[in-house]
C-alpha cells in the first residue's frame, strides 16, 4: 500500500466508526453486529470470520468492548494508522454529546419536575444494572470455585472496600493457578 | 496553575487505572469508577446513578461517555479530553500487542484461566456496586427503618421492581428509562 492509499483506508475507518459511535445506544455488544456489517459485509475490510475472534478478544482483555473491537478491525485491515483512526472514530461522537449534555444538565437539575424523573430513572437504572449483574452471572462458572470468587469479590468491595485494582489482580492469578490445576487433575480440558 | 495542571494528570491516571483494570465491558467498568471517583469526591453516589441513565440515552459506549462526563465536570473540555484519552489508552495499546500475535493470545492457558475466573469476579464486584447503590435509590430520607414506610420508599420500590420485569423481558434500555422517568413525575406528582 502507498502512503496515499494508505490514508485512503484510514479515513473510511475513520468514517466508519464515527458512524457506528454516534448511532449505537448500549455501548459494546450491540456495536459488534453493526461492526461486522460495515467492516466484513459491505466493504470487506476484514474476514468475516474474525468477527468472533474480535469479540473473544475484546473480553479477554482490559478496557470497553467498542475500543477494543475498533482497534482491532483498524489494525487488522489498516496497521497502526488505521487503528488510530478507528478508536478516534468510535470515541469521538461521544465526546462532543457528552460534553454539551455535561454543559446543561446541572441547570435543568434545580426544575422540580427533572428531579421527580430523576426519582424514577434512579430506580430505572438499578434494574438495568440487576439485569447486567444476571447477565454477567449466566456466563460465569457457577462451580464452588466461581461461587467462591463471586462471594470473596462482593465482601471485598461492598462491606471492606477494599482496593479493586488489587481484588482483579488476586483474581487472575488464582484462575491461572485453578485452571491449571484443574486441568492437571483432569476437570478441565 | 501547578495545582491546576495536576488535576488533568490526576484524571488521565485515574481512568487510565480504571481502562486498564475492567474485564467485560459495560457496566462492568461501574465498580471501580465508582470506588474511584467516590474516593477523590468528584462525583456523588446520585450523580453517578443518573449518569448512568444519561449514558443510556445517549449514542456510544458507557465507559467513554463516564469518563468524558467526569472528565467535563472536574475539569471542563480538557478535563474531559484527559479523562477520555486515559480510559481508551491502555485498550488501545494492549489490542495493539495482541493483534500481532492473536493466534497465541487466544490458545493461551494463563488468558483464559485469569477470564474464567474475572468473569465471576465481575458479578460479585456488580452486585457490590448494586448494595452500594441501594440507600441512594430508595432512602432519599436517610438510613433508617422509618425510611421503609415514607412514600419515597414505596414509590421506588414500585418502580424498581416493574422495571426489573421489563428489563428481564428485554425491553430496550431508552424506553426503560422513558417509563421510569414518567413514573418518577407522576409519583412525584401524586404522592411527595
Amino acid at each position: 500500500m502507498t502512503m496515499k492509499e494508505k490514508w485512503k483506508k484510514a479515513l473510511e475507518l475513520f468514517g466508519i466508526f464515527f458512524k457506528i459511535g454516534a448511532f449505537t445506544f448500549g455501548g459494546g455488544y450491540a456495536m459488534i453486529p453493526l461492526i461486522e456489517y460495515e467492516t466484513a459485509e459491505k466493504r470487506k475490510l476484514i474476514d468475516k470470520k474474525e468477527i468472533s475472534d474480535i469479540v473473544a478478544i475484546a473480553e479477554s482483555t482490559p478496557g470497553p468492548i467498542a475500543i477494543n473491537s475498533a482497534t482491532f478491525v483498524g489494525y487488522r485491515s489498516c496497521g497502526v494508522l488505521g487503528s488510530a483512526m478507528a478508536t478516534l472514530g468510535v470515541v469521538l461522537p461521544s465526546l462532543v454529546i457528552i460534553l454539551l449534555i455535561a454543559f446543561f444538565l446541572r441547570k435543568i437539575m434545580d426544575n422540580r419536575i427533572v428531579q421527580y424523573a430523576f426519582f424514577g430513572i434512579r430506580a430505572g437504572v438499578l434494574a438495568l444494572i440487576v439485569k447486567a449483574v444476571v447477565n454477567f452471572f449466566k456466563r460465569a462458572d457457577h462451580g464452588v470455585f466461581g461461587i467462591t470468587i463471586m462471594i470473596a469479590a462482593f465482601l471485598w468491595s461492598a462491606i471492606l472496600d477494599w482496593s479493586v485494582i488489587a481484588l482483579i489482580a488476586l483474581c487472575a492469578v488464582a484462575g491461572m493457578l485453578y485452571c491449571g490445576y484443574a486441568r492437571r487433575k483432569g476437570w478441565m480440558e | 496553575m501547578i495545582s491546576e495542571g495536576m488535576i488533568y494528570l490526576e484524571l488521565f491516571y485515574t481512568f487510565f487505572t480504571v481502562g486498564l483494570f475492567t474485564f467485560g465491558g459495560g457496566y462492568a467498568m461501574l465498580p471501580l469508577i465508582q470506588q474511584k471517583v467516590l474516593e477523590k469526591g468528584w462525583l456523588t453516589l446520585e450523580e453517578i446513578v443518573d449518569f448512568v441513565a444519561v449514558s443510556e440515552s445517549t449514542p456510544g459506549p458507557f465507559a467513554v461517555n463516564i469518563s468524558t462526563y467526569v472528565g467535563a465536570e472536574v475539569g471542563g473540555v480538557l478535563g474531559s479530553v484527559c479523562a477520555t484519552l486515559g480510559v481508551v489508552l491502555p485498550s488501545f495499546i494492549v489490542i495493539l500487542i495482541v493483534a500481532k500475535c492473536y493466534i497465541r493470545f487466544k490458545n493461551s492457558k494463563l488468558v483464559s484461566g485469569a477470564m474464567f475466573a474475572l468473569r465471576a469476579t465481575v458479578v460479585g464486584l456488580m452486585a457490590g456496586a448494586v448494595f452500594g447503590m441501594l440507600p441512594t435509590v430508595f432512602l432519599s430520607t436517610g438510613i433508617a427503618w422509618t425510611s421503609l414506610l415514607t412514600a419515597e420508599f414505596l414509590c421506588s420500590a414500585v418502580i424498581f421492581l416493574t422495571m426489573l420485569v421489563l428489563a428481564l423481558k428485554k425491553v430496550s434500555p431508552i424506553i426503560l428509562i422513558l417509563c421510569s422517568a414518567a413514573a418518577g413525575i407522576i409519583s412525584g406528582l401524586l404522592f411527595l
